[in-house]
C-alpha cells in the first residue's frame, strides 16, 4: 500500500442551515480498495459523495486526493482530477443517445476546439474516432446489452436496469481513477443485482479502479466490499469488514432502532 | 349505483350488436361543452375582424371568400374533435356511424348558434365603442346581405352541416378522410398563394397557367379549384399506392431470405439506403435553392430574402435555445448588435463616425462586437438558470434597444431617427448587393444560411455540441461529468450571437437603413416561436419553422404571403404555439433522435408482423391471422 492513501477526508462537517448532515467525518480509501459506506435513510451518505464530488461545499474539514486538496474546485475539475460518480435516482442525459452519453463525459479528456470542428481538423478526426471508440468500449464492458444498434438509441428507451449500467458507463468514461457508486443495485432484480456485484468487482481487479460504493442491499455489500464505513447521523459509528460491523451493536441499533435492543 | 351501466358494451353478448350505438346514445355533456367552445370560438373570430376584413379576398371564385372561410373552418375541426376517441386495449371499439355524424352536427349547430345570438345582439345592440367590430358590415356578412331573420336561422343550419361532415369523418377509412383534407388544403393553399403562383408562372413563363387558375378578383375559377383537388386526390391516391406496394415487397422480401440475418446488418442496410435517398434529397434542394431564384419575380424573391433573414436568426438562437438549452428571450440584442455595427462603419449619413467602409469588413468587426456582446451579456446571466435567466436575457435585449434609442448615445446613433443611407454589398468587385434587387439579397442570404447550417451541423457532432446537449439535459450531472459549464454556456451564446449578428449585417444592407423600433422585444419572441414551432434543436425543423411562419404569415416588420393576414399574424403566432405545446411539443419535423425512436417501433413492428407470417405458415395457414386486422 501507498503511504499517502488516494482519498483522505479529515474532520469533515456539512451543515445545511440547522441540519448538521456530515458531522466530523474522517474517511480514507486506499488505492484498489472497495469500500461500502451504508447506514439507514437520511444518514448523509449521499452527501458525502456530493461533497467529494463538489456538488455540496464542506463547511469544514479537508478533502484530499492524492495528497491534493479539492477543496474549492468545481465538479468538473474534480473529475478531471480522477473522481467520477453516478447517481441515486439515476440522472442520464435522457434525450442523448446512449453512445453519446459516454462520450461527453469524455469531455475533460480532450481538447478539441471549434474552430478544429469547423474545419474538419486532422486533430478533431482522429481525436472523434478515438473518443467514439472509447465510449463504445465502455459500452462493451457490459456484454452487449448497451451495444449494436442500443448505440443510437435514446437513454430514454432504456431498461431501468440498463439506464443503472448506463450510468455506470458514463463514470468510467471519464476515465477516473476512484469511482463513487451511489445505490448501483437499487431497483434491480436478484439475477441483475448479482451481475451487477460480480461487475463491479471486476471494474477493480480488471480495470484497476477504486470503488466507493453505497448500497442497501446487504448481500452486495457483503460480497464486494473490502471494508465497510457505517454512518448515522452524518457520523461514522462503525467501520471495518462487513462481519465485523454487522456484529456491531450499534450498527444493529441504527439499522433496526431500539426494539433491537430488547430481543 | 348500477356498475353495469358505464359499461354495457363489455359485457354484451353479441359483438355486433354491442358495438354500434342507437342514433341518440349520445355523451350529451361533451356535446354542449364543445358546442360552447365553438359558439365562443365563432364569435371572437367574428368579433375580431376577420370575416369582414377578408371578406374581398375570393379564393374560389364567385362562391368563397377567405371571410366565410374563416367562419367555416372551425365547427369542422371542432365537430371531428368531438367525435374522438381513444381506442383502449381490451375494450369493445364501437363501429363508427349516423350516431358520429348525428353528434357532429349537434356540436356544429349549437357552436353556430353563438353567430345566431351574434345577428340578433348587433341588430338591437350597439356597442362597437369596446368591440370596433361590432358593426353594421359584419352584420351584413353574417346574414348575407338579406333578411336578418335568414342571418339567424342559416348559422346553424350551416354549422350542422359542416358538422356532420366532421363529424362524419370518422366513419370513412383514415386514407379517405386524409385525402380529402389533403385535397382541400391543396385548393385552400393554391387559392392563397394565387400571388406567388402568379409569379413563378411569369418566371418560367407560362404566365397561361395562372391565367386559366386564377379568376379576375385573383380567386381560382371553379373548375381550376376542381381540377386542383383531383390533382390532389390522384397524387395521393399515387402515394398509397406506392406504400402498399412497398410494405408488400418488404414483408414477401424478408420472408424469402434463407437465414434470419443478424439485427445489425439488418438496421445497416435499412440505413444505408435510407441516407443515400437523404443525400439524394439534399443534392435536389440544394440544386433547386441555388437555380430557383433565378426564375423568381421581385416579390417571391423579396420573401425568401425575409425567410432566410429569419432562418439565419432562427439557425443562432437554436443553438442557444434548442442545443444548449438557455431560453435567451433577449435574442435581438444580437440582431440588433449586427444592424447598427454595419450600419455606423458603412454609411455616409452616420453621425459621429462613418468610415464608410465596404461591408465585408464591417461584418467582419460586426461579427467581432456581438460576440463581445455575447460574452457580456452571458457572463451574468449563465450563473443563472430557467426562469430567472429567461428574465434577465429579456431586460438586456431591451437594453440594447433603449441604447440605440437613447439622448446619451443620439450623437451616434441618431436615435429614434435611426441612420440611412447604407449602401449596399459590394462582393469584391463581382456585383453589387442592393435592397432594390432582391434576388441578389436572397443570393447574399443563402450564402450565410448555409454558413449558418454547416456551422450548426459541425457543432452539434463535435465535443462543444455533445457538452451544449449536455447542459441542456442535466446541467448539474454535466458539470459532474466534467463539462465546463461555465464556458459551455459562453460559447453557445458567443455562437449564436455571431450567426445573430450576420442577419443584422443583412438587413441593414438590405434595407439601407435601421431604427431601433426595427429591433423591439417582439422580435425576440417571434424568432423564440419559430424554433419552437418548427423544431428545438433540429436543423430542419428549424428551417421549415421559418419558411412556414415567416413564409406564410410574415415576420414582426416583414410582409409574408398572406399579406391578408398581416393585422392577425400575432394571434395566429400565438395560437399555433398554444396548440403545438398541447398536440405536437416536440417542433413542426421533431429532431432525429425522436424519429429513430419511432423507427425502432416500426421495425419492431416489422418483425412482429413477420413471425406472425412464419407462424401462420407453418401452421398452414391457421385462423390466427385475424390479429393482424386484414380484410377477408
Amino acid at each position: 500500500m501507498s503511504s499517502v492513501p488516494m482519498l483522505e477526508i479529515t474532520g469533515l462537517h456539512v451543515v445545511f442551515g440547522g441540519l448538521h448532515a456530515i458531522n466530523d467525518l474522517d474517511f480514507t480509501v486506499d488505492e484498489g480498495e472497495i469500500v461500502a459506506v451504508i447506514g439507514p435513510n437520511g444518514a448523509g451518505k449521499t452527501t458525502f459523495f456530493n461533497a467529494i464530488s463538489g456538488m455540496v461545499k464542506p463547511t469544514e474539514g479537508q478533502i484530499a486526493f492524492e495528497g491534493r486538496s479539492l477543496l474549492g474546485l468545481d465538479p468538473n475539475k474534480i473529475t478531471s482530477r480522477g473522481i467520477a460518480r453516478t447517481f441515486q435516482n439515476v440522472r442520464l442525459f435522457a434525450n442523448m443517445t446512449v453512445l453519446e452519453n459516454v462520450m461527453v463525459s469524455q469531455h475533460c479528456r480532450t481538447g478539441q476546439r471549434m474552430v478544429d470542428a469547423l474545419l474538419q481538423t486532422r486533430r478533431f478526426r482522429t481525436e472523434e474516432e478515438q473518443v467514439r471508440a472509447r465510449g463504445k468500449e465502455v459500452l462493451g464492458f457490459f456484454g452487449t446489452r448497451l451495444t449494436g444498434y442500443r448505440f443510437d438509441q435514446p437513454a430514454s428507451v432504456l431498461s431501468y436496469a440498463n439506464r443503472r449500467r448506463l450510468e455506470i458507463a458514463r463514470a468510467m468514461a471519464t476515465s477516473p481513477k476512484l469511482i463513487l457508486l451511489d445505490e448501483p443495485v437499487a431497483g434491480m432484480n436478484p439475477v441483475e443485482s448479482a451481475e451487477l456485484t460480480g461487475l463491479i468487482g471486476k471494474l477493480r481487479d480488471e480495470m484497476g479502479y477504486t470503488i466507493v460504493l453505497i448500497e442497501h442491499d446487504m448481500s452486495v455489500v457483503r460480497d464486494i466490499s473490502d471494508r465497510v464505513v457505517v454512518l448515522d447521523h452524518g457520523e461514522a459509528i462503525a467501520r471495518g469488514t462487513y462481519a465485523e460491523v454487522s456484529a456491531n451493536p450499534q450498527v444493529i441499533e441504527a439499522y433496526l432502532g431500539q426494539s433491537a435492543k430488547g430481543s | 349505483m348500477t356498475v353495469t351501466g358505464d359499461f354495457p358494451t363489455t359485457q354484451g353478448t353479441s359483438a355486433d350488436a354491442a358495438s354500434r350505438r342507437r342514433l341518440l346514445d349520445q355523451d350529451w355533456q361533451k356535446l354542449v361543452r364543445a358546442g360552447g367552445i365553438l359558439a365562443l370560438g365563432q364569435v371572437f373570430i367574428a368579433l375580431s375582424g376577420m370575416p369582414v376584413n377578408f371578406d374581398r379576398r375570393l379564393l374560389i371564385d364567385p362562391i368563397l371568400s377567405l371571410g366565410y372561410l374563416s367562419l367555416i373552418w372551425l365547427p369542422l375541426v371542432v365537430s371531428y374533435w368531438v367525435g374522438r376517441e381513444q381506442v383502449l386495449e381490451g375494450m369493445t371499439a364501437y363501429a363508427r356511424g349516423g350516431r358520429d355524424v348525428l353528434a357532429g352536427a349537434i356540436a356544429g349547430a349549437l357552436g353556430n348558434a353563438g353567430l345566431t345570438l351574434l345577428v340578433v345582439g348587433i341588430t338591437h345592440f350597439d356597442i362597437r365603442d369596446p368591440l370596433v367590430n361590432w358593426s353594421p358590415q359584419l352584420l351584413a356578412i353574417l346574414h348575407f346581405e338579406e333578411s336578418v331573420w335568414l342571418g339567424a336561422v342559416i348559422w346553424p343550419v350551416i354549422g350542422a352541416a359542416t358538422g356532420a361532415l366532421g363529424g362524419g369523418m370518422h366513419c370513412a377509412s383514415t386514407r379517405i378522410t386524409r385525402t380529402a383534407v389533403i385535397a382541400g388544403l391543396t385548393v385552400f393553399g393554391a387559392a392563397v398563394l394565387e400571388s406567388v403562383i402568379t409569379d413563378l408562372s411569369q418566371g418560367f413563363h407560362i404566365e397561361a397557367v395562372s391565367d386559366w387558375l386564377y379568376g379576375p378578383k385573383r380567386g381560382l375559377t371553379y373548375p381550376a379549384a376542381i381540377v386542383v383537388a383531383v390533382a390532389a386526390i390522384a397524387v395521393m391516391a399515387g402515394i398509397w399506392a406506392y406504400r402498399d406496394s412497398a410494405m408488400r415487397a418488404g414483408l414477401v422480401g424478408s420472408r424469402q431470405s434463407p437465414a434470419a440475418p443478424g439485427e445489425s446488418d439488418r438496421s445497416r442496410t435499412v440505413w444505408r439506403r435510407f441516407i443515400s435517398r437523404r443525400l439524394l434529397g439534399y443534392a435536389l434542394v440544394i440544386a433547386a435553392v441555388v437555380v430557383l431564384p433565378l426564375f423568381l419575380g421581385r416579390l417571391t424573391n423579396e420573401l425568401l430574402a425575409n425567410v432566410g433573414l429569419f432562418i439565419l436568426l432562427a439557425l443562432g438562437l437554436n443553438i442557444i435555445v434548442g442545443l444548449a438549452g438557455i431560453l435567451d428571450l433577449g435574442y435581438v440584442a444580437f440582431f440588433a448588435v449586427g444592424g447598427y455595427s454595419v450600419a455606423v462603419l458603412t454609411s455616409p449619413g452616420s453621425p459621429r463616425f462613418s468610415p464608410e467602409m465596404p461591408w465585408f469588413g464591417a461584418l467582419f468587426i460586426a461579427m467581432l462586437l456581438a460576440g463581445l456582446v455575447g460574452l457580456f451579456i452571458g457572463a451574468p446571466v449563465i450563473r443563472m438558470r430557467g426562469d430567472y435567466l429567461a428574465v434577465v436575457t429579456l431586460g438586456f435585449g431591451e437594453i440594447i434597444r433603449i441604447l440605440l434609442l437613447s439622448d446619451w448615445l443620439s450623437g451616434t446613433f441618431n436615435g429614434a431617427q435611426g441612420i440611412t443611407n447604407i449602401p449596399g454589398v459590394e462582393v469584391f468587385g463581382l456585383a453589387t448587393v442592393r435592397g432594390f434587387e432582391p434576388r441578389s439579397v436572397l443570393y447574399l442570404v443563402l450564402f450565410f444560411c448555409a454558413i449558418a447550417i454547416y456551422v450548426s451541423w459541425r457543432l452539434e457532432n463535435s465535443r462543444i455540441g455533445r457538452a451544449w446537449m449536455a447542459v441542456r439535459e442535466d446541467e448539474t450531472v454535466a458539470e459532474v461529468m466534467g463539462v465546463d459549464t461555465v464556458s459551455a454556456k459562453l460559447m453557445a451564446f458567443v455562437t449564436g450571437a455571431v450567426l445573430g449578428s450576420f442577419s443584422g449585417a443583412i438587413l441593414s444592407a438590405k434595407v439601407g437603413s435601421v431604427f431601433p423600433h426595427s429591433f423591439a422585444i417582439i422580435v425576440s419572441i417571434v424568432i423564440l416561436v419559430v424554433v419552437i414551432f418548427g423544431g428545438m434543436g433540429n436543423i430542419p425543423g428549424v428551417i421549415a419553422g421559418a419558411v412556414v411562419l415567416i413564409g406564410v404569415l410574415g415576420g414582426p416588420n416583414q410582409p409574408g404571403l398572406l399579406q391578408e393576414f398581416a393585422e392577425y399574424k400575432i394571434l395566429i403566432y400565438g395560437a399555433l404555439l398554444v396548440w403545438m405545446m398541447l398536440q405536437r411539443s416536440e417542433g413542426l419535423i421533431p429532431s432525429v433522435r425522436r424519429a429513430q425512436e419511432l423507427h425502432i417501433d416500426e421495425m419492431n413492428q416489422d418483425a412482429w408482423l413477420r413471425a406472425q407470417a412464419e407462424a401462420d405458415d407453418a401452421t398452414g395457414g391457421g385462423g390466427g391471422n385475424s390479429s393482424v386486422g386484414e380484410q377477408p
